[in-house]
């Protein structure tokens, strides 16, 4: 389409909260990237594997089949119940009948936030954040809140409670989390819940890097006590299971929601794409050993890495996920100093921690979702750079 | 995890990595890595340290051929004796008792389909407890050691994505 300067409409033509809204951080120096050659990018938020070769060889088959018509707006009923019953594995017990498949949880997150908030209630997103929550929860119509958790990543429940009189709505929840790779034990958990409770709030439980937790075995903040009710869990199947671009996700939720957020999906989404959830099913049936060799292999990728970076930098250990955010602080450049010189020095991408939230701003992101050996000169090359200063 | 098994695992994709980067991986000391490494060469689970070469791109003319072998056997020459007859053949590259029709996959190194002919017909077939043989030549190997023998796929990935 033709870009024009002149609006055609005498009033203006966007929604007032789009054009509030501040275009993503990353995107910006993204632009910086494009044209450069032989960078080692360990700005990629999603694996390094591609699809296990089963899961596409299923979904390869059925559209060989023909199968390639809409689903129910729920999802494949056989995926649905696949899902309930994969999520005892986080201590959940639920029934098909709360699973909605979604496409992708970015969809999640839109209609969950969509489903409950009311113009003047709170979102409250811990930061630093994944970058897709605070435009959503400000599209959805409510109040942002940000709760800044640095300088150990951890939410606690002195930090929720204090907001006991702005109206909270919702709690973003994302562990493990991108970009700080940090999540919470079970204690830490009940704490987060009974702030929940004292707030009276819903938390949605972005818990896609589940699966990629190395510490400790992940359990959903749904799984404690009383928190059932008033949890939206997010997960699908883009990172665990290496399957971004298939777009498939799913939420778990108590039936008020879930049907609320059905008629979001039926009305904007209609039906998660078909194939996309053929592979998901074929990912839960048969895809624990391809997880479990991409866990081992991330798990030591991040304790090299991890290593490393301390040589330069204090890091917070991240408990899973496939990041790292190291504060760069001690440079004495901020984190988009340092990213932007470490581009054009050393042709290193890693992204510039205030991307995620304010109190990121000294750190910078660095995702391992690189082969060891493509690791290693990163590394090395970020060494060259911090001894350059 | 298991250390021991994480350490073998990583060994049998690249056996030259070194101690210290076996020990950055899996959190572990360097001494503690080269002591596991140790008691693993010494109790034979770690059996050798090969490379897999791609002979072929080597320049390398070499005949492989997968023999199927069906055997007697009598009260006196049972599977491990025969085997073991065959196995001590330096031609022979691996031997393996299979269920199926046949009883031995005899998998033969040769420098020429001719070789590897007479080779069968004078060492595998004169064994008297063999009954018959049916030799299948290897044409191309697309995998070998769980090694992709062809170019695999490329990244596609953005170079920033959330």
């Amino acid at each position: 389409m033709r870009r024009t300067g002149g609006l055609p409409l005498s009033r203006d033509i966007l929604n007032i909260r789009v054009r509030e809204l501040k275009p993503s951080g990353i995107r910006r120096f993204f632009e910086l990237i494009i044209g450069r050659d032989d960078v080692i990018s360990l700005g990629v938020g999603e694996p390094d594997f591609a699809v296990p070769w089963r899961i596409r060889e299923e979904m390869i088959y059925s559209l060989e089949k023909g199968i390639t018509s809409y689903t129910s707006n729920f999802g494949l009923l056989e995926l649905r119940e696949a899902i309930a019953d994969y999520y005892k594995k986080f201590g959940v017990e639920t029934s098909y009948e709360n699973v909605l498949v979604t496409t992708g949880v970015s969809e999640g997150i839109d209609i969950a936030l969509r489903a409950v908030v009311n113009p003047g209630e709170t979102v409250l997103v811990p930061e630093p954040t994944y970058v897709s929550y605070q435009p959503l929860a400000f599209l959805s119509g409510a109040d942002v809140i940000s709760i800044p958790t640095c300088p150990d990543f951890k939410l606690t429940f002195e930090d929720l409670v204090k907001y006991r009189d702005r109206n909270v709505k919702v709690l973003m929840l994302n562990y493990p989390n991108n970009p700080t790779g940090v999540s919470y034990r079970k204690k830490e958990l009940e704490e987060i819940a009974d702030a929940a409770v004292e707030l009276d709030c819903i938390v949605i439980s972005d818990e896609i890097y589940g699966e990629l937790s190395y510490n400790f075995r992940h359990v959903s903040i749904a799984s404690l006590n009383g928190m059932e009710d008033r949890t939206v869990i997010l997960n699908g199947f883009s990172k665990g299971f290496a399957m971004t671009g298939m777009r498939v996700g799913y939420a778990i939720a108590p039936e008020p929601i879930l049907d609320g957020m059905l008629k979001i999906h039926q009305y904007s989404m209609l039906c998660a794409p078909v194939t996309a959830q053929i592979g998901a099913l074929e990912a839960l049936r048969n895809g624990e050993d391809e997880l479990e060799r991409m866990r081992a292999e991330y798990m030591r990728r991040r304790n090299f890495f991890v290593k490393r970076l301390r040589e330069m930098f204090d890091v917070v250990m991240p408990d899973g996920a496939f990041y790292a955010f190291p504060d760069v602080s001690s440079t004495g450049l901020s984190g988009e100093e340092f990213a932007e010189r470490l581009l054009m020095e050393k042709n290193v991408a890693v992204v510039p921690g205030s991307a995620f939230g304010e109190c990121g701003s000294g750190h910078v992101r660095c995702a391992y979702a690189v082969s060891m050996e493509k690791l290693r000169e990163a590394v090395d090359r970020m060494s060259d750079f911090v001894n350059s200063l | 995890m298991n250390r021991e098994l994480e350490i073998l695992r990583i060994l049998e994709n690249n056996s030259r990595i070194s101690a210290k980067e076996i020990a950055e991986m899996l959190n572990m000391s360097v001494e503690e890595v080269e002591e596991t490494i140790k008691r693993l060469e010494d109790e034979g689970v770690i059996l050798k340290y090969k490379t897999l070469i791609n002979w072929e791109k080597a320049g390398v003319e070499e005949v492989y051929a997968i023999i199927d072998v069906r055997v007697n056997l009598t009260r006196e020459k049972g599977y491990d004796d025969i085997a073991k007859r065959i196995a001590k053949f330096p031609e022979v590259h691996a031997v393996r008792l299979v269920s199926g029709d046949y009883d031995f996959q005899v998998v033969v190194k040769g420098r020429s389909l001719k070789d590897i002919s007479f080779f069968i017909a004078e060492k595998i077939s004169t064994i008297p407890e063999v009954r018959d043989t049916v030799t299948h030549f290897l044409l191309r190997t697309y995998k070998e050691e769980g090694e992709l023998l062809f170019k695999d796929e490329e990244d596609r990935r953005l170079a920033i994505v959330p």
